[in-house]
């Protein structure tokens, strides 16, 4: 009998990885939409083109050596149990690793199902990169720069925190970040700050005296489709990171974490679009936008232990910030043309310290030291490898290429031919 | 032969074709433009960043007509297009020194 629940157990929290990686998958397709209505309609085929390729090098490189580098799964994956491996014997060593872990103990599942809901993660943090370095960025230096990211940088800083290494050998870190604040979306934003210092800005984005011009983007409706598509993938993101199913307690926990993370969606969205009122006099849907998606960043590294109306409140500070933050960057004549940076990273640092707020574990100098360790190891090495990028085969596309639009000098394809006036 | 071109409002196009209709035009060339006059443009705001629509839409027309029609044409186009708000638009006349039918070969006034 005590088998047939373990077999259940088994099951289920297997097929929640499965399916809760399925999810954040889907984010794949939000930042597609979303960066594809951000950018002018003559940049629209590259950026959809970095998204779905990026993704594929992700998962491919992540099989390939990221994974081992995390945690331990062996290079091409050789650690995991295929198919023909899961024999009676594995089956029954199952069952003992179970009957260990008892009934509310650590989840038992199948380590395909793990490679596969931690695969999506890394597709996500590098996904942050291509918004940021839109419209004026070598395809292919973009691409090279996630195979390395997707190998070796975001793995590494993997490992330190959620597959518990020393960083070096040297120290240990006592970081609290759920589902990845700051693993994920301060890493994202960390390599993105380093290629756009490394890139410059677009032509004609600040004038003469510093002010920033307005280069609006060709497709709102997709850059809303795009949101509310990360939305609901964050689902699978935060809602994934309980690591098990099977039990009253831990399925609770699952529950709530649903719940504030859409909670803190929808705090940051109300807080964005007032601020950006108040501020502008306009509703600015596109901050509406920034601010969902600040509300849930801030919101990941601890999902599941606030009040529903606390995570409100931490998404309404995330989608505050992150308005004055956009503006900042751009004073600071970053550009940014999608608000990676300000989402994903500025937010992103203010979830590793909301954590503080409802976690009674977590420490402040636990959480600054991660965060600390993460920014400084993605933004080195990503600035490293820009710059070898940059001098070997050059990062930015010519003048005229920019003008004329990425579409054409990297693809080949226009996006819209029909609506295209120029 | 006359050839009127008019820059009107986008909206009014269907009032001003239905005009034209009615007098006995039986072609026009309609393009979308965008232009400005003493109207001028407007600010819009892009992520905090302002910025000058200078140019607004607009619809040109192209009729080539007898010059015996002109002054119903130009009376037709003038009423429809009119709001009375500053942006209504302008025409110009031009003369046609000729004009070809291209699936005949018909031409002059035969080919209007």
């Amino acid at each position: 009998m005590e088998n047939q629940i373990f077999e259940l157990q088994y099951a289920m929290d297997t097929f929640y990885f499965l399916v809760m990686g399925a999810f954040v998958m889907w984010m794949a397709a939000g930042f597609a939409m979303l960066e594809a209505g951000l950018v002018r309609s003559k940049n629209t085929t590259e950026i959809l083109t970095k998204n779905v390729a990026l993704y594929a090098i992700a998962c491919t490189m992540y099989l390939i050596v990221g994974y081992e580098l995390m945690y331990g799964g062996g290079i091409m994956l050789s650690g995991i149990t295929t198919v023909a491996e899961m024999d009676d014997a594995a089956i029954a060593q199952v069952l003992v690793d179970s009957a260990e872990e008892g009934f509310d103990g650590g989840a038992v599942y199948s380590g395909a199902s793990d490679f596969f809901f931690q695969v999506v993660f890394v597709a996500t943090a590098m996904s942050i990169v291509s918004g940021a370095v839109a419209e004026r960025m070598k395809l292919w230096a973009f691409l090279a720069f996630a195979v390395v990211m997707t190998a070796v940088i975001y793995p590494i800083e993997g490992g330190w925190t959620w597959g518990g290494n020393s960083v070096f050998g040297l120290f240990e870190l006592s970081y609290s970040d759920y589902a990845g604040s700051g693993i994920v979306h301060l890493a994202g934003a960390s390599a993105a700050l380093a290629g756009v210092l490394l890139l410059g800005p677009r032509k004609g984005k600040y004038s003469a005296t510093g002010a920033a011009q307005a280069i609006p983007g060709a497709n709102l409706p997709l850059a809303t489709l795009g949101t509310f598509i990360l939305w609901m993938g964050w689902f699978g993101f935060n809602g994934g990171s309980t690591l098990k199913l099977g039990g009253i307690g831990v399925a609770n926990e699952v529950a709530n974490v649903f719940l504030n993370t859409n909670a803190a969606a929808a705090g940051g969205l109300i807080a964005a679009l007032i601020v950006a009122q108040l501020k502008f006099g306009k509703a600015d849907l596109t901050m509406a936008l920034n601010g969902a998606l600040a509300g849930l960043v801030a919101i990941t590294a601890e999902p599941a232990d606030p009040s529903p109306l606390l995570a409100t409140i931490i998404g309404a500070i995330g989608g505050v910030i992150v308005v004055f933050s956009i503006l900042t960057i751009d004073k600071l004549k970053i550009d940014d043309p999608v608000g990676a940076i300000s989402v994903h990273g500025v937010v992103g640092i203010f979830g590793i310290f909301a954590v503080l707020l409802s976690d009674p574990d977590a420490t402040f100098m636990g959480q600054l030291i991660g965060m600390l360790t993460i920014f400084i190891w993605v933004f080195v090495t990503s600035l490293i490898v820009w710059f070898i990028l940059k001098t070997v085969i050059g990062i930015r596309v010519s003048e005229e290429e920019e003008i004329e639009g990425v579409d054409l000098s990297e693809c080949g394809m226009e996006a819209y031919p029909e609506f295209v006036s120029q | 032969m006359k050839l009127v071109t008019a820059i009107i409002k986008p909206f009014k196009l269907d009032d001003v074709r239905e005009a034209l209709s009615e007098i006995g035009v039986q072609g026009i060339t309609v393009t979308e433009v965008k232009g400005f006059g003493r109207q001028k443009g407007h600010t819009e705001l892009y992520r905090g960043a302002e910025y000058v629509v200078d140019f607004l839409p607009k619809v040109k027309l192209e009729i080539a007509i007898a010059a015996s029609l002109l002054d119903q044409t130009l009376e037709a186009i003038t009423k429809a297009a009119n709001t009375g708000k500053i942006g209504d638009g302008k025409i110009f006349v031009t003369d046609l020194s000729q004009i070809i039918r291209i699936r005949t070969g018909e031409t002059g006034e035969e080919a209007i």
